[in-house]
């Protein structure tokens, strides 16, 4: 087991430089100048040739990326253009708040949708499954955005309930420690806080976890299925087990192999950042760090963002495929 | 012999499947009788409804869509037929265990061979894991498995098809079951192996005095382990006898065909015999003899009645016209064996 995630820590070598590699060259083929951007329309063409030279920007293609890759390797993602910041430094909050933000939307939809699947298929052509799989195919065609703007309008609008935006409490910030806000406020002993970054957590997170969640549950409800129809469930039953033994050890195990893909996939996606819902509810994740970069030409930021975004999407895939090791005891490597 | 003490007796039972396509009596009126400590096989094509009564005995047949509609099944003074789940569950496992075909998937592929073992007993047995653990590579080496406490802890890709099929079999008899029905046992496995498992279902049959109802298409099984056979032809029993009679003298033409159809040494025939046509599919209501199209004895009575399971000595019954008049004035078979 060990050996085996060296040997895959090892195969992520080339997949990063190859990341590396096109994020650098997408980034550079798009049109604009950012020199050109951050001295503003009226900079004198010297000004402008200026920076470039400064900035290494006049230096040949492949100079470029060497120097971009020497810096990389010593934890230097480069200066923002606009906040003129480190990006390694800067970067973190927003992973952070994603990450938040994302494992709470999967917990939501895991939960959620495992069960429903399980029941829906336990109870086949049953009233509920009839209702649970109308009611995730609404959720998986639903757009983000109109969800996110109906909970908002339901319940901070009209009912009062939760907030509509951030991550806190505007008016009293937290010290940040890990900038996990849930976590930092349980470090902080400040319970009434935890209570205020949860409530903010709620609408985001259904938003955002309503798509995986119809998927998992239809996902989950046809292995389920299958699985139970199996040879290995039929002996399970003749043993005299009773249906929860059957279901939730025998059945459920072997229906996870394929729904963990699909969760695996689904955890990637939302790591990677939802504009969409990140934006209605101005939450400061990395799809808004990267979205704003881009509106901005800031190259170095984007490079960043896309790059971090890519690795996490790597290493979900490796946490899946240990995972399924971890499961399925036939599975060699 | 026929005053011994009956374990299993299943009268007139109707498992009919209810499908898109209409009502499908797949055991259509099918009675049988296994006595303490004997081997009952049930013999027939594919598709004859042998698998369906046997996994009626435990109720798990898949419901939706198939159904027990009528008869019963008798078990220590209880019918099984209508018994509820939770009675059922005390029972499957325990009393009645069932073996199935395919050794290679009747094993969950992800849990290890103790885990599996141990769950098996600990469902009717209170005892500790530990207890369980012991008495599971107890009966592991029962079933002749040489290094048996090192196959609890692999798991079941590991081990050969044999070798799972011992494992479901001390499974099956951990807790000491007084029936244990095996449907097509060894159809998955080579001719060695095979015989090694037959050997060992006679031996725990002697030994523990279990008796087993023994699925199978195939005679030679048959003619290795069972003391009596019960031929099932298109959900129902065609012929039923001593396993001696049925395969030196089968009387029912059905049964007659299914022994022509086996190889013979000696003799060294061109083409093998086989039964012309097919089964046919069972449907509700029908009229006439179900082997009449494929009988080489069919005549008209035999399309416009249906005949019922005629007596031929007190072990001895056949659905045949043929034996309508030989019951009374006990004539000669009108085919040679």
């Amino acid at each position: 087991m060990f050996s085996y995630v060296m040997r895959r820590l090892v195969m992520l070598i080339p997949v990063l430089v190859g990341m590396t590699l096109i994020t650098f060259s997408i980034v550079h083929l798009i049109p604009g100048n950012p020199a050109q951007v951050m001295l503003g329309e009226t900079a004198t063409a010297e000004a402008i040739a200026d920076l470039e030279e400064s900035m290494g920007l006049n230096e040949p293609y492949l100079v470029q990326y060497g120097l971009y890759i020497s810096d990389l390797l010593q934890g230097d993602l480069g200066t923002s253009l606009r906040s003129k910041a480190e990006i390694s430094q800067e970067i973190w909050p927003y992973i952070a708040a994603t990450f938040e933000l994302t494992v709470f939307a999967m917990l939501f939809a895991i939960f959620i949708g495992v069960n429903a699947g399980i029941i829906s298929a336990w109870k086949q052509n049953s009233w509920f499954d009839f209702l649970a799989m109308l009611f995730a195919l609404v959720g998986v065609s639903m757009p983000v955005f109109w969800l996110a703007l109906m909970e908002q309008w339901v319940f901070a609008q009209e009912l009062g309930w939760l907030p509509a935006y951030g991550r806190e409490n505007s008016r009293d910030p937290m010290a940040p420690i890990t900038h996990f806000y849930v976590l930092d406020s349980l470090i902080h002993l400040d319970f009434a806080r935890t209570w205020v970054t949860l409530k903010h957590l709620i609408l985001p997170s259904i938003a955002l976890g309503t798509i995986p969640m119809a998927i998992i549950a239809r996902m989950t409800r046809s292995s389920m299925l299958e699985v139970m129809k199996s040879d290995y469930v039929r002996t399970v039953r003749a043993k005299g087990s009773g249906t929860f033994l059957v279901i939730y050890k025998h059945a459920l195990k072997n229906a996870m192999i394929p729904v963990l893909t699909v969760i695996g996939l689904q955890t990637g996606v939302l790591l990677g950042g939802a504009i969409l819902t990140e934006t209605i509810f101005s939450w400061p994740g990395l799809g808004r760090y990267v979205y704003e970069a881009i509106n901005y030409r800031d190259y170095p930021v984007i490079q960043s963002g896309i790059l971090v975004i890519a690795f996490i999407f790597v290493i979900i895939n490796l946490v899946v495929d240990v995972l399924y090791k971890l499961i399925d005891p036939r599975i060699k490597y | 012999m026929s005053d011994q003490e009956t374990v299993l007796e299943m009268n007139d039972l109707h498992t009919h499947f209810f499908t898109d396509s209409g009502e499908i009596p797949a055991v259509d009126g099918v009675s049988l009788r296994v006595n303490k400590g004997e081997v009952v096989g049930i013999v027939g094509e594919s598709g004859c409804g042998k698998s369906v009564a046997s996994l009626s005995i435990m109720q798990l047949v898949p419901s939706p869509p198939g159904r027990i509609v009528d008869g019963d099944i008798q078990f220590k003074g209880e019918n099984l037929a209508t018994a509820t789940e939770k009675r059922m569950r005390k029972i499957r496992g325990n009393e009645i265990s069932m073996i199935f075909q395919e050794p290679m998937t009747s094993l969950d592929p992800l849990f290890t061979i103790g885990n599996q073992m141990e769950e098996a007993i600990r469902i009717h047995q209170k005892i500790s894991k530990k207890e369980a653990r012991t008495k599971a590579a107890d009966m592991l080496k029962q079933v002749g498995i040489p290094r048996a406490e090192a196959i609890l802890d692999e798991h079941p890709h590991q081990l050969s098809g044999g070798m799972r099929q011992r494992v479901m079999i001390a499974m099956a008899m951990s807790c000491d079951p007084e029936l244990l029905i095996a449907d097509e046992p060894t159809t998955a496995l080579d001719v060695t192996i095979q015989a090694q498992i037959l050997d060992l279902m006679r031996k725990l049959n002697k030994e523990n005095d279990t008796a087993i109802l023994l699925i199978t298409h195939d005679l030679g099984v048959v003619a290795e382990i069972c003391d009596r056979v019960v031929v099932m032809y298109a959900g129902q029993v065609v012929e039923e006898g001593t396993a001696r009679e049925i395969l030196k003298d089968p009387k029912h033409p059905y049964s007659q065909g299914l022994i022509r159809s086996l190889p013979k040494l000696r003799e060294r025939e061109q083409k093998l015999y086989s039964i012309p046509g097919t089964v046919p599919k069972p449907k509700m209501g029908r009229v006439g003899c179900r082997f009449a199209d494929r009988c080489p004895f069919a005549f008209d009575r035999c399309y416009e009645e249906t005949p019922s399971l005629i007596q031929l000595n007190n072990q001895r019954t056949s659905r045949c016209f043929l034996y309508d008049k030989e019951a009374q004035e006990d004539a000669e078979s009108p085919v040679g064996s």
